[in-house]
């Protein structure tokens, strides 16, 4: 009985306390008010945002004008594909406009999903609202993903120009890949290795926290392994850029690895290839799309990828008047050389232009009809050229692009093609 | 040899995170706060030293000194801008402020620099690898100098925080923020002093950090800023020594785990070595034990 | 001031032994949800909110669950924790293993999240209760770090899980890149891809009923005689064991609750998109969840829940900001806490508040005096 009353006594001297140490109510008034001022900004925002856009939608209609939206990471870790994609469709849709100031002209509007699933199906739905006629994006993987499913219901015509992920076009009739699927890189990498090197002894590192990555990786390691090679040793890493590789290359060398597949991109690649010159270690790379760029980077010293192979639709050191002419005009208008990322929007914005052209239909029509329209197009053997192959490009019903792969040395610090 | 290879990545990569922890630890010492944008002053240090050799074409050297003391002042700055409306109203608030800091710094340097990794010129270019016992045993000389730069850091905060003047004062500080008042000694100074030391520090770790590993971005400082947080709770936060402790124990087991146990799972076992070391010690390996006032 | 003072302590009193003011929390709270709810829905059916933000509804009632959850460790236990989104990974991909099972057994859409949702509690329940044990000894900042480094363990170990169906139907998992008798299209969960093709259960209403059942949960614990032991406790530990509270059991009541809510919140939004991978349940996730707590006022649940709210709107708001969106974001992140927490802009804000107010003052007291009635 006691124990009781002295519990309820202090239970609620501690509750008194409780209540007037914060001073509780009286903070929690002004912090509303401000949470409000910080509700009204935000709705001020928002009504802004969606009137300015409702109005662009309906009034540009009658001015032929077709309206792409575009979503990547513009912001975060991944910044520097969706800054390339941006640039390199906005590239191609100033060249469509001036062109042809009488014909269709495009409208480009791309938005930033920060590489995040959720922020791009948001991104997906602000289009929608801005009143977008074909989507080309996403860029990453796992966000287009996301953002297919979405369009799939609401047709919307999706091609993406790098998001090679199976998933993005699985199921999905309306969405097209411009780039190899990942899993075709596996193949196609480990068919090369096997039938060119048959003698090298051959080792792995991937980044095993990316979709990307870990695709080709599964892929070439089932190929590879079907054709009765082995990989000797499988190392791998998780999104860090910027990391100690030593213990990955260590692991190489123990096993005599010399020749190492990379699928991975052209950062953390140039972080391996340095580590490895630093411990004296230097075997052959062999990286697939992503490590295109890698002579570009700023800094980078040339030498130690030197002889590397890898296998990339795109190089900005391509003799062909189209990749020169694009080369010349994307160091123009952005100060540096185009990764692979731009030439794929490029060639998007083209493939997308072309295609709506032969179906006949005027800006004017609706989202879902020009989604049929093309889908029609792209199933019925519409080709195109462009930056990204070598020569024509087709698509399969599935979404997968026909085009044939191309394979480059590096040779005193230039990409040859092989 | 293998071992010894490993021991020695080990050791300088626990360098490197010895040295960010030491300004996560400091700070934590002299204002009870985690200071979640310490990693970002190292992407700063390191962007500002690459664009002063690469586009200056100053010597590296030089470089690296105006890095530190553009990062003094960013740090100056950030406490008084940020921090210092915030103090005494409790940890979670600048902490919150501090991650606004954080995305801050990130996306200014996404801005100003754009969204393209830049590959780090080494300081150490002139300096060939060392090779040992019969070429088996190769050093990275990067490897030699950031061990170097750690032990005489370290001796140099160790002297002066127990013999300097203004270091007793912060030492005061973090000890009772009332009382060194009381003393005469200024509170704010010796906040700011802190601030400024721990952000010249990031610089040097920075410069360190991208010569051995040498991609820089902007996001370049998130994950060591984390793991060298790590390494400064591993040691026992607010101890000097501890964040040298720390940070090598936290690199070794980095390799280590690496080369020995699964690359894939290298992270999970640093961090779950983390947690049994807390559990032994709740206080890290040389934290002190606070007894709990009524 | 000293009048003023008085009056709220005698106020403090008279609400602590009737109850009001726990019933004034819970009343708010509720009516913050419903309120919100049915403006969302009226603004969705009447075509004035785009896609854009009808696209968040389901987010927007994650997070708020999410804070609601965090805050019953960060605000009413006293604990800081950095590893939130941890509990958030294991619900979500429960969720995505459990439907894709009954995906064959059970046709009833609902009746599959329900049970989802539960076994997600159960299994978050679990880690919570398994990380929880050891380390709810440590104190303040040492937990943190504790509660930050299970969360990456987590994400960690999502990279390398592998789950799939066999041809009958029976679930298998691996901590390698085959599991045997499984082709792709069979996967669930394939390392870092994550699961692709889920099927969606989440809709506005059962996450907003999940979002309630969250709210119903905090709030009654908030007010049982856990809930008083929990918070005095949290206010002085010692005083808490001196008349024999077991400080342990109801720390960890508190987490592992908070744990399993965040994972019903964590299924839900794993239901709400196509693919779900770990690379989103990482530590910035923790941060942002801590967030919305933080700066709705901790401990208070509704602030908390309109924080969420706002903070998940206003990225989307400032993509007019374009390049500057992110930046913007940052600065406001920063002045919004310099403007709730510093003590000298509060007293002006309150000044400036007290010299528009004085002509209102009799009309603010009968306000005031009403909303006590109600």
């Amino acid at each position: 009985m006691k124990k009781a009353t002295r519990f309820r006594v202090v239970s609620y001297l501690m509750i008194c306390g409780l209540r007037s140490k914060g001073g509780i109510n009286m903070k929690f008034r002004k912090l509303v008010g401000l949470l409000a001022v910080l509700a009204m900004v935000t709705a001020l925002m928002a009504g802004c945002g969606g009137s300015g856009s409702s109005g662009s939608g309906d009034a540009e209609g009658g001015e032929n004008v077709l309206h792409l939206g575009g979503i990547g990471p513009l912001t975060g870790p991944a910044a520097l594909y969706g800054v390339a994609v941006n640039n390199g469709a906005q590239l191609a849709v100033d060249e469509i406009n001036a062109a042809n100031p009488d014909g269709v002209q495009l409208e480009w509007d791309m938005q930033d999903d920060e590489h995040d699933a959720e922020k791009s199906v948001n991104a997906y739905n602000k289009l929608m609202d801005d009143g977008m006629q074909v989507l080309i994006g996403t860029v990453t993987s796992a966000p287009c993903t996301a953002v297919a499913a979405e369009a799939f219901e609401n047709r919307t015509f999706v091609l993406t120009p790098s998001a090679s992920a199976a998933a993005v076009v699985e199921g999905n009739d309306n969405v097209y890949q411009l780039c190899f699927q990942d899993p075709q890189q596996g193949q196609i990498a480990a068919d090369y290795i096997a039938e060119n090197y048959p003698d090298a002894v051959v080792g792995a590192i991937y980044n095993n926290a990316d979709n990307y990555s870990s695709g080709i990786y599964d892929a070439f390691k089932a190929e590879f392994e079907a054709k009765g090679k082995k990989v000797v040793a499988t190392e791998a890493f998780a999104d860090d850029a910027n990391a100690d590789f030593s213990a990955q290359l260590n692991s190489m060398k123990k096993h005599n690895v010399d020749f190492i597949f990379l699928p991975i991109y052209y950062t953390p690649a140039s972080n391996i290839m340095k580590q490895a010159s630093d411990m004296g270690y230097t075997p052959k790379y062999f990286g697939c799309d992503g490590l295109d760029g890698i002579l570009a980077l700023e800094g980078f010293d040339t030498a130690l990828a030197e002889g590397s192979l890898l296998l990339t639709p795109f190089s900005a050191d391509a003799e062909d008047d189209a990749t020169k002419a694009f080369v010349e005009a994307y160091q123009e208008a952005y100060g540096e050389k185009p990764i692979q990322f731009a030439a794929d929007a490029y060639d998007c914005v083209y493939a997308v232009y072309e295609a709506f052209g032969k179906t006949g239909l005027g800006t004017d029509a609706s989202m879902e009809e020009i989604c049929e329209a093309l889908v029609e197009q792209f199933n019925g053997g519409f080709s195109v050229t462009g930056l990204t192959a070598s020569g024509e490009m087709k698509w399969e019903a599935s979404g997968i692009v026909d085009k044939a792969p191309k394979i480059y040395l590096i040779q005193d610090g230039k990409y040859v093609e092989q | 040899m293998n071992f010894l290879t490993n021991l020695i990545s080990g050791l300088s990569l626990g360098s490197v995170y010895a040295i960010i922890a030491l300004g996560y630890t400091m700070v934590y010492g002299i204002s009870k706060m985690l200071n979640f944008a310490h990693g970002d002053v190292i992407m700063i240090g390191g962007y500002i030293s690459f664009i002063l050799t690469m586009y200056v074409g100053m010597n590296g050297w030089v470089a690296l000194f105006i890095a530190m003391a553009v990062c003094t002042l960013l740090g100056i700055l950030i406490e008084r801008l940020a921090y210092r409306p915030l103090r005494g109203t409790g940890s979670l608030a600048v902490l919150i402020t501090a991650i606004g800091v954080s995305y801050f710094l990130q996306n200014s340097a996404l801005l100003i620099w754009g969204a393209n990794p830049r590959v780090f010129p080494s300081l150490f270019e002139g300096f060939d690898t060392i090779h040992a016992a019969g070429g088996k045993l190769t050093i990275a000389p990067v490897s030699l100098f950031t061990i170097l730069a750690n032990i005489i850091i370290m001796i140099v905060l160790t002297l002066f925080v127990s013999k300097t003047k203004a270091g007793k004062a912060m030492r005061a500080v973090s000890e009772d923020n009332g009382a060194a008042q009381l003393m005469g000694i200024n509170v704010n100074q010796s906040i700011s002093l802190t601030f400024a030391i721990g952000s010249g520090l990031a610089a040097i770790a920075g410069v360190l950090m991208c010569s051995a590993y040498p991609v820089l971005m902007p996001t370049t400082g998130a994950m060591p800023g984390i793991k060298a947080f790590t390494a400064a709770v591993f040691g026992g936060i607010g101890s000097i020594p501890g964040a040298m402790i720390g940070g090598l124990i936290l690199g070794i087991i980095e390799i280590f785990s690496r080369a020995y146990i699964s690359t894939e799972l290298s992270d999970a076992i640093v961090f779950a070595c983390l947690i049994i070391v807390l559990l032994v010690k709740p206080t890290g390996l040389l934290g002190k034990k606070v007894s709990e006032k009524v | 001031m000293a009048d003023r003072l008085s009056k709220s302590s005698s106020r403090v009193l008279k609400n602590v032994v009737k109850g009001n003011e726990y019933r004034k929390e819970a009343l708010i709270s509720y009516a913050v949800l419903v309120v919100g709810y049915i403006l969302l829905q009226i603004g969705a059916a009447t075509g004035f909110i785009g896609h854009n933000l009808q696209g968040q509804f389901v987010p927007i009632c994650v997070y708020v669950s999410l804070a609601i959850s965090l805050n019953l460790v960060v605000g009413i236990s006293g604990e800081l924790s950095l590893g939130h989104a941890g509990f958030m990974a294991v619900g979500a991909f429960t969720g995505v293993v459990v439907t894709r099972v009954l995906e064959q057994n059970i046709a009833f859409a609902p009746a599959r999240l329900i049970i989802a949702l539960l076994i997600a509690a159960l299994t978050a329940a679990a880690a919570g209760f398994i990380i929880g044990i050891p380390i709810l000894g440590l104190r303040g900042d040492y937990l943190a770090i504790v509660t930050l480094a299970f969360g990456e363990i987590v994400r960690n170990f999502m990279n390398v899980l592998y789950f799939g169906l066999d041809e009958k139907g029976h679930l298998k998992f691996a901590f390698n890149h085959t599991i045997d008798g499984i082709d792709n299209s069979q996967r669930i969960i394939t390392g870092a891809i994550g699961a692709t093709g889920v099927t969606k259960h989440a809709t506005f209403t059962s996450a907003a009923i999940l979002t309630a059942f969250t709210l119903f949960v905090v709030l009654n614990l908030k007010n049982s005689k856990q809930g008083r032991a929990i918070m005095s406790i949290r206010d002085n530990r010692i005083a808490g064991e001196s008349i024999g509270l077991d400080v342990k059991k109801y720390k960890l009541m508190a987490f592992v609750i908070s744990a399993s809510l965040a994972g019903m919140a964590g299924c839900m939004f794993g239901q709400n998109y196509s693919t779900l991978a770990p690379v989103k349940f990482n530590f910035n996730t923790s941060v942002l969840i801590l967030v919305f707590v933080v700066l709705g006022g901790i401990g208070n649940i509704w602030g908390g829940m309109i924080a969420a709210a706002l903070l998940t709107v206003l990225p989307e708001a400032l993509r007019q900001f374009a390049d500057y969106r992110m930046l913007t974001y940052a600065i406001v992140l920063i002045l919004v806490m310099i403007g709730t927490y510093n003590p000298a802009i509060k007293a002006r804000i309150s000044n400036i508040a007290d010299k528009i107010r004085p002509k209102k003052k009799k009309d603010k007291d009968k306000e005031k005096t009403g909303k006590e009635a109600a």
